[in-house]
């Protein structure tokens, strides 16, 4: 037992409990602000995938990861106005649509990667990390005294992530765009009296989850995998989905939720260096558990907006 | 944005000056109903305009054409003399027309202020300050006093409305229109808002009021247009209203609201007046039907709760419950009809305890719940009139036979609903959503009244309904009185309380605060039990 709660396995799990959860984090943010603002994405996995694969192809013919992040996001962004133009525009359902868009961009990445990569399986190198002076010398957390990585030495993009969640929190409370996508969600009758457009407003936010999303995506193929295969994100943008209905509408808790799941996502590789040895099956399905004991125990907090998955038409009764 | 306004004082200027918005000739079809049928309205600044008439009459519709929400099939719509095409609500409140709409629009998770700065324009970042700032003047204007940091659900229902106003003229409207704004208002509330009305016409302001009280036109208005189907069929103008008192008015715009054949019926005219007949002591069964020992039940969110309620309820009996909207009805109203839990105490129905069993129990026992919320729990706005006028029987003979739907029976029990309530609507088969509100209110009654109820616990049972129906909802609770089924009738209306019931209960702060019997000088009696209630909280 005592094996379990050395220094490694704990700066491990934290570590590993960061970088498994970053893509979680995009996604779930994603989608935490669609679905304040009424839109609900089944399609995020689908985003994920087709972020992951154009992250992929950008970084590798780029030769720069942060071109490939780019490219994640633009693609994800870029099938997200499919939900915008079917669901926000034209009212139809909207998980009929997401379930569409989760199995076509399944059987599309794949499609589309085997006839360029079916040979090759081209990989990317190691992304280079940014220590935070002084933190990143620590004992312990700071990794100083340990063979893996350190808490405070991360790829850039996991910076970029806090910043990101961040400005969401601050634009959510503070600004126009904020108020009004909490409004959306809530009331869109209320918004479209007060003058705002509510179609635009919601696609706006479609589009943003859907960039989220690939950018979780491309983090997956890019910094996590270096590399793409068929179902990369093995069911992730679900996990997600769940994390932001159990946000209640908060940037923090989408925080806190994706670093608790990322843990759960990055256990089989500690439980590696603490030589515990468990059927790899069990591990694998150790994120999906949680997710059912999460539910039990706090599903009855998850908050949904009152007008979730909901098309709004004007002057309609 | 902000041109001078033209005419601030029309009313001496007399009716040859331009009218800050004129509509001619408006024209709107939904399937099925011509709403609205090449009105003409115009609208002057200083003035309050009534627009009066029944349920369904298209009232309604024509504002949501001038706030930009509906588009009119014909006519056409001049601001300030200028032809203007009001494609949004946005380009309507950039033109000086505010709204305050007849199903509330405030977001109810959200703050009053998040909910006053919605829309605002210019600034990304939210203008915190100036708009607190703002909200000092407008409530200033209005003569209220309002909570910026209150979460909009947890007010009552008439701060609600104020909040509502003041949305509508946060923009600097020139026009302001209230749809139905005093249905939900107790006595007070409604002189509050006729004095911010007053002040409101000092600013020069046009005003539209609908309301289906003919005292609050003869009192507020400056001139009226009434509507039935579409058209307008009567109006009155200043001179016309100025010179005669209400009593002269009153069979004027009754015969024109309702035709030839309401006019000779003179009860209808004193119905919603003064205080009508009080209803003589009459001989109960003296066993309680219905009966609640200190019953407790937990609030919600900004609610008060119920903090201990004895009551009961004889066989036949109307018993009414009088109050501030917002000091308990709804949780007490929710726990008889099962809707919530009782915390503590006891509720007795026929001698037995139904604190534990399901809303379907006591549906099935006799005891019925007409909700205020029609449009949220009262009905399912995407299903047609003939199966909201079932939805407590679903699966249930004659209209469900071994698990299969009788489309014949549903329809042909709508059928008769329509014809017995007078419910407009195109057919059994409309969505109910589309009918007007107070025909909503309509298939509510309808359905709960249906299968022999022994005990209906109506919460504002005439809100928004028009004085012909208003009186066929009452005289029906009266009927079925006679025969022996009791109401419980909560309202703000003490009128309403005086004209219906046996005894007056006084609730207040989620406590009974006295319990009065009916007759001679009750209402002031009950009127001094509430000033009494609220008093005690201050
Ligand atoms: N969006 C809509 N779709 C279909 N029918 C509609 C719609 N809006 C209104 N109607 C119909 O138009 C008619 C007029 O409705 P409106 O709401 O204007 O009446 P109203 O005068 O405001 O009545 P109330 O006093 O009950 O509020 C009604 O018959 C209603 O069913
Ligand atoms: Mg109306």
């Amino acid at each position: 037992m005592s094996d379990l709660l050395t220094t490694d396995v704990l700066t491990a799990l934290i570590a590993g409990g960061i970088l498994a959860g970053v893509p979680l984090l995009f996604a779930s943010l994603g989608e935490m602000v669609a679905e304040r603002a009424g839109v609900l994405n089944i399609g995020l996995e689908g985003y994920m995938l087709i972020g992951a694969y154009f992250g992929f192809l950008v970084a590798y013919h780029g030769g720069n990861t942060f071109l490939g992040f780019l490219g994640g996001a633009a693609a994800g962004a870029a099938v997200s106005l499919i939900m915008v133009a079917l669901c926000v525009q034209m009212g139809l359902d909207q998980i009929v649509v997401g379930i569409a868009i989760t199995l076509v961009a399944e059987g599309a990445t794949a499609l589309i990667f085997d006839a360029n990569f079916a040979e090759s399986r081209p990989t990317l190198g190691a992304t280079g990390r940014i220590d935070i002076p002084g933190l990143s010398q620590l004992p312990v957390v700071g990794g100083a005294d340990t063979s893996d990585g350190s808490i405070f030495s991360q790829p850039p993009i996991v910076y970029i992530g806090l910043i990101i969640v961040a400005l969401t929190a601050w634009t959510l409370r503070r600004t126009h765009w904020g108020l009004n996508i909490r409004a959306a969600g809530d009331k869109p009758s209320a918004l479209d009296a007060a003058g705002v457009s509510v179609v635009a407003t919601r696609a706006w936010a479609t589009i943003f989850c859907g960039a989220m999303a690939g950018l979780g995506g491309a983090y997956l193929s890019i910094t996590a995998a270096g590399l793409f295969e068929d179902f990369i994100t093995q069911g992730r943008g679900f996990i997600a989905i769940v994390l932001a209905m159990l946000a209640r509408g908060k940037a923090l808790w989408v925080l806190i939720g994706s670093f608790v799941f990322g843990i759960s996502l990055s256990i089989s590789d500690v439980l590696q260096i603490a030589g515990v040895d468990i059927s790899t099956d069990l591990v694998f399905m150790l994120p999906f558990v949680t997710v059912i004991v999460v539910l039990i125990l706090f599903g009855r907090r998850s908050y949904l907006p009152a007008a979730l998955a909901l098309p709004y038409v004007r002057g309609a009764r | 944005m902000n041109e001078p306004i033209h005419n601030t004082t029309s009313r001496d200027h007399g009716p040859e000056t331009i009218p800050v918005v004129e509509l001619r000739g408006i024209t709107k079809a939904f399937p099925g109903v011509l709403a609205n049928d090449h009105i003409d309205l115009a609208l002057r600044g200083g003035e309050v305009h009534c627009l009066l008439g029944e349920n369904g009459a298209g009232k309604s519709t024509l504002m949501s054409i001038l706030s930009g929400m509906v588009q009119p099939d014909e006519g056409d719509i001049r601001v300030h003399g200028e032809p203007t095409r009001l494609a949004s609500p946005k380009r309507a409140i950039e033109m000086g027309i505010g709204m305050v709409y007849q199903h509330t629009t405030l977001v109810p998770t959200l703050t009053v202020l998040d909910n006053l700065m919605m829309g605002a324009l210019g600034t990304f970042r939210l203008d915190e300050a100036g708009s607190r700032a703002r909200l000092a003047e407008v409530a200033g204007m209005l003569g209220v006093d309002v909570d910026p940091d209150a979460e909009t659900a947890t007010l009552a229902l008439g701060q609600q409305q104020q909040i509502e106003i003041i949305k509508a003229l946060w923009r600097g409207s020139k026009v302001l229109i209230l749809d139905e704004p005093t249905s939900m208002l107790t006595p007070r509330g409604v002189e509050e808002l006729a004095r911010a009305l007053e002040r409101l016409k000092g600013h020069g302001m046009a005003v539209v009021l609908i309301t289906h009280k003919l005292h609050e036109a003869t009192s507020m208005g400056d001139r009226v247009t009434v509507l039935k189907q579409g058209r307008v069929v009567g109006r009155l103008e200043p001179d016309e209203l100025r010179g005669r008192s209400h009593d002269e008015l009153q069979p004027v715009i009754v015969a024109m609201m309702f035709g030839e054949q309401e006019e000779a019926e003179p009860e209808l005219v004193e119905l919603q007046e003064h205080v009508v007949p009080v209803r003589g002591a009459r001989e109960l069964p003296r066993e309680a039907l219905l009966e609640l020992v200190d019953v407790h039940v937990a609030p919600r969110g900004g609610e008060l709760g119920v903090r201990g309620v004895d009551l009961s309820v004889r066989p036949g009996e109307i018993l009414g419950i009088a109050g501030v909207d917002g000091n308990g009805q709804r949780e007490l109203a929710e726990a008889i009809a099962g809707q919530r839990h009782v915390s503590s105490g006891e509720i007795r129905f026929q001698s037995l305890h139904i604190d534990r069993l399901s809303v379907w129990q006591r549906e099935r026992m006799g005891l019925r719940y007409v909700s205020d919320d029609r449009m949220g729990e009262g009905t399912v706005a995407a299903l047609p009139v003939g199966l909201n006028l079932v939805l407590k029987r679903i699966g249930q003979a004659p209209f469900w036979r071994r698990g299969s739907i009788r489309h014949a029976e549903i329809e042909r029990n709508a059928r008769e609903k329509i014809e017995e309530f007078a419910i407009r609507t195109p057919g059994p088969g409309t969505r109910i959503g589309t009918l007007s509100g107070g025909n909503i209110q309509k298939v509510v009654l309808a359905r709960e009244l249906a299968h022999e109820p022994k005990l209906v616990v109506y919460n504002k049972p005439t809100y928004g309904l028009d004085i012909v129906t208003t009186r066929t909802v009452r005289e029906r609770i009266e009927a079925l009185a006679a025969e022996g089924v009791s109401a419980l009738v909560i309202s703000t209306d003490l009128d309403e309380l005086v004209a219906l019931c046996d005894r007056i209960a006084v609730i207040s702060r989620g406590r009974i605060a006295g319990i009065v019997e009916n007759g001679a000088g009750a209402a002031q009696r009950v009127g001094e039990l509430m000033v009494g209630g609220q008093a005690e909280v201050a």
